[in-house]
């Protein structure tokens, strides 16, 4: 039956994950995007919510928790709002131990998880490649089989964490399709970059990574002589940055709607002005709107439906729209949304990074 | 607990509807679209017959066991009745939004009295007459008066834009719940709604307006000449209180009608979204989910942008019904629903219209209908602006005063 109300523990959930995101994400927003440095410490403090290690099987230390998509939307929602930056940072252990966890080996599982259950594990996902035509379905980095070994080549880029993580899942393309191989650092062939100066996203540490004949075994690719449903996990990781969005877009509203109402222009708030007023009640509508689709896309991941449409369909809507409440937020601002005093430039710039961050599976 | 999946009870209503809207509506739809002011009186006697005391297409009026649903049960057939053809959903013989507001504001008494009817005889209609023809949306500045004398009132006026009017008037033995003024210098306190029976001397229909589309549901203007009807046909009490509890009464009936406003639209946006789904596939394009950008042709991302417009629409007006079956307030996300369902559906169809270039233009094909028939949710029941203002009012706290 129609239903659009949490269960008792997703209000539980939010609620933690939300003062989490208030209290330590929020005050310090600004400075890792100046910086360029996330603390270890509010790392540490986000492990401690349980992010990554509630989802890990408990033979192997986690808590092994079911893992609902829907509820991740939630999760991912409160903190976005937080700040992007500093949500993809404590999220990125999970792009590897996520996959391991849905389509990893037993042997693979027991090797790499533990590690995820102690403290704050850095590990990524090498997805993205810098080509503008870069496609989840069909890899330019390729894995060839060679002997009893895969052969990996190809350039890979806006890899998190990438300089601190032990093991990369690396996604190429092989004969028969898309699929993810384990890749441990100090691998001959694997070069890690520079770290990436990007547009936003400035507290994330990102890197380009060169993979130049990087032979590993038959026993690194995901799910070993089965291999792993890679397209599962890119509908998992739309609807983690569709909740990213749409917790983006909701702070910068809220941001806006409290500076509309206080500041004042021709003897009363700007938000008695109509002009502003709509955008306002625009962005309300087009944020509830797109939590809607999201909330029913994972709701039919979370049956085991074929839900890559309505992932499709709810990203782009959710990227489309974070842009356009953003920069309607740093609109209704007008001079003062365009000076870093004011957080909605930042939300901007961090928005616009929607479409750099497709593939990223963190739900 | 999050869920989409409606209850077997709406599904199968939504079938059932289906095959009707597909069966009675869609062959006639040209038709009665072309010969406008003729009305299909065939298609409106079957579907009083079988929605006998259900009164499907807006069952508000009837008391519902299990868990409450009614409203979202309403907006999911409603779609499926416009996804038929929305002017004939509207001419459907049935209590409206004439029924809608006894329901909102009349005691038992009137309930029976006003209500009972449709379960029962001849096809009947309700109809509300609000806007008058120099206000609109400033409902609180109607001029139409009510006088009481002895034992009547005494209603004079004269108001446009009334849905199935002549239906409802002179056509069957329904009635119209007209807005009118108790105390003009009483501003909106004085506004009161009263319930005028078919066939009251005093009340004629002058004329059925011509329109761009929704052609087989009439516009009735109506004049109120010393239109006397009894002192128990007043919804809610004739006391000009100072508040404006009244008015705001009576505005209140919108937060059950605007979803299923809402929910009309949606159902031509699915059908202009299906045909142009077919057209393309017909052609050999298929939508392609889940590829690159820089790979997808312009017709693919304009399609997801209607698929997914459309859709967030349809969730936002299930939302406002879901609450309101809840006994929830929803003023904000009715006219949430409301505004953002009038503006998707007058996109998707001039879009189809687009994409489909001479199909979509043809009056050979029933996608240029579609269009016409849409743009009308931009309009009545609270334009796109008005919806708009009153989300930025709810949003903001700000009261009718602060931010008009």
């Amino acid at each position: 039956m129609f239903d659009l109300e949490m269960t008792e523990d997703q209000r539980l959930v939010r609620e933690t994950v939300a003062s989490f995101a208030r209290d330590e994400i929020r005050p310090i927003s600004r400075d890792c995007d100046e910086s360029g440095h996330i603390p270890p410490a509010l790392a540490d403090k986000g492990f401690d919510l349980g992010l990554i290690h509630s989802a890990i099987p408990e033979d192997v230390g986690g808590y092994g928790e079911m893992r609902s998509a829907v509820t991740g939307a939630i999760v991912t929602e409160e903190l976005g709002w937080g700040d992007l930056s500093i949500a993809l940072h404590l999220l990125a252990p999970r792009l590897l131990a996520y996959p391991v966890i849905d389509a990893g080996t037993p042997e693979q599982k027991a090797r790499l998880l533990p590690a995820f259950t102690k403290r704050f594990h850095a590990s990524a996902a090498a997805v993205v490649e810098p080509r503008f035509d870069f496609d989840t379905l069909s890899f330019a980095t390729t894995a060839k089989k060679s002997g009893a070994s895969w052969v990996i080549d190809g350039a890979k880029c806006f890899v998190p964490l990438a300089a601190d993580a032990e093991t990369l899942l690396v996604f190429a393309q092989t004969e028969a399709g898309p699929d993810a191989f384990l890749v441990d650092r100090g691998t001959p062939g694997l070069t890690i970059g520079e770290r990436e100066k990007n547009m936003g996203l400035k507290g994330l540490a990102t890197y380009e990574v060169e993979l130049k004949k990087v032979a590993v075994p038959a026993a690194a690719r995901l799910g070993g002589e089965a291999g792993s449903d890679v397209g599962k996990i890119f509908d998992r990781s739309r609807i983690a940055v569709a909740g990213l969005a749409v917790g983006l877009a909701r702070g910068a509203y809220e941001y806006a709607r409290e500076y509309a109402k206080d500041r004042t222009a021709f003897g009363v708030a700007i938000a008695q002005k109509q002009a502003i007023a709509f955008i306002l009640a625009e962005m309300a509508i087009e944020i509830d709107a797109t939590r809607l689709l999201l909330w029913e896309a994972a709701w039919a991941l979370d049956r085991g439906e074929d839900a890559t449409r309505q992932t499709v369909l709810a990203k782009r809507y959710a990227a489309t729209m974070a842009l356009k409440v953003t920069d309607n937020a740093v609109q209704v601002l007008g001079g003062h949304g365009y000076i870093r005093d004011h957080p909605v430039e930042l939300w901007l710039r961090n928005a616009r990074g929607f479409t750099a961050i497709d593939g990223l599976a963190i739900v | 607990m999050i869920e989409f999946e409606l209850s077997n009870k709406i599904k199968g209503a939504r079938d059932m509807v289906h095959m009707v809207a597909e069966q009675m509506m869609r062959p006639i739809s040209r038709e009665y679209d072309e010969r406008e002011h003729e009305k299909p009186w065939e298609f409106m006697k079957s579907l009083w017959s079988v929605s006998g005391s259900s009164n499907f297409g807006d069952d508000k009026a009837t008391e519902s066991t299990g868990p409450r649903e009614s409203n979202l049960s309403s907006c999911v057939t409603i779609e499926e009745l416009s996804w038929g053809d929305a002017g004939l959903y509207l001419s459907i013989p049935n209590a409206g939004l004439g029924g809608a507001a006894v329901l909102a504001a009349g005691t038992p008494e009137q309930k029976k009295r006003f209500l009972g009817r449709f379960k029962e005889g001849e096809p009947k209609w309700g109809a509300m007459a609000i806007t008058e023809p120099h206000c609109g949306s400033d409902s609180a500045a109607l001029q139409t008066t009510a006088v009481r004398e002895g034992d009547q009132w005494v209603l004079n006026g004269t108001k446009i834009y009334c849905t199935s009017g002549l239906m409802a008037a002179e056509k069957s033995d329904g009635f119209v719940v007209v807005w009118a003024t108790v105390d003009k210098a009483a501003g909106r306190s004085g506004i009161k709604s009263f319930v005028v029976e078919a066939h009251t001397p005093g009340m004629t229909v002058v004329k059925c307006e011509n329109k761009m589309g929704i052609r087989a549901s009439d516009t009735a203007v109506i004049v109120f000449e010393n239109c006397r009807i009894p002192l128990d046909n007043i919804l809610g009490t004739a006391d000009v209180q100072k508040s404006t509890e009244g008015f705001k009464g009576a505005m209140a009936t919108f937060d059950a009608t605007r979803p299923l406003v809402a929910a009309s639209a949606l159902g031509i946006g699915r059908a202009a979204i299906e045909f142009t789904q077919s057209a393309l596939e017909e052609s050999g394009v298929k939508i392609r989910y889940g590829i690159n950008a820089a790979k997808q042709t312009v017709i693919e991302r304009d399609f997801m942008d209607m698929e997914s417009d459309l859709h967030a629409a349809r969730l936002l007006t299930w939302r406002a019904a879901w609450m309101m079956d809840r006994g929830q307030r929803n003023s904000l996300e009715a006219s949430m629903a409301k505004a953002k369902a009038g503006l998707a559906v007058t996109r998707v169809t001039q879009k189809a219209v687009e994409i489909l270039g001479p199909l979509g233009y043809s009056r050979k094909l029933l996608l240029e209908k579609w269009m016409r028939d849409a743009k009308i949710n931009d309009i009545f029941e609270g334009t796109q602006q008005i919806n708009m203002l009153i989300v930025a009012r709810r949003i903001l706290g700000y009261s009718s005063k602060q931010l008009s």
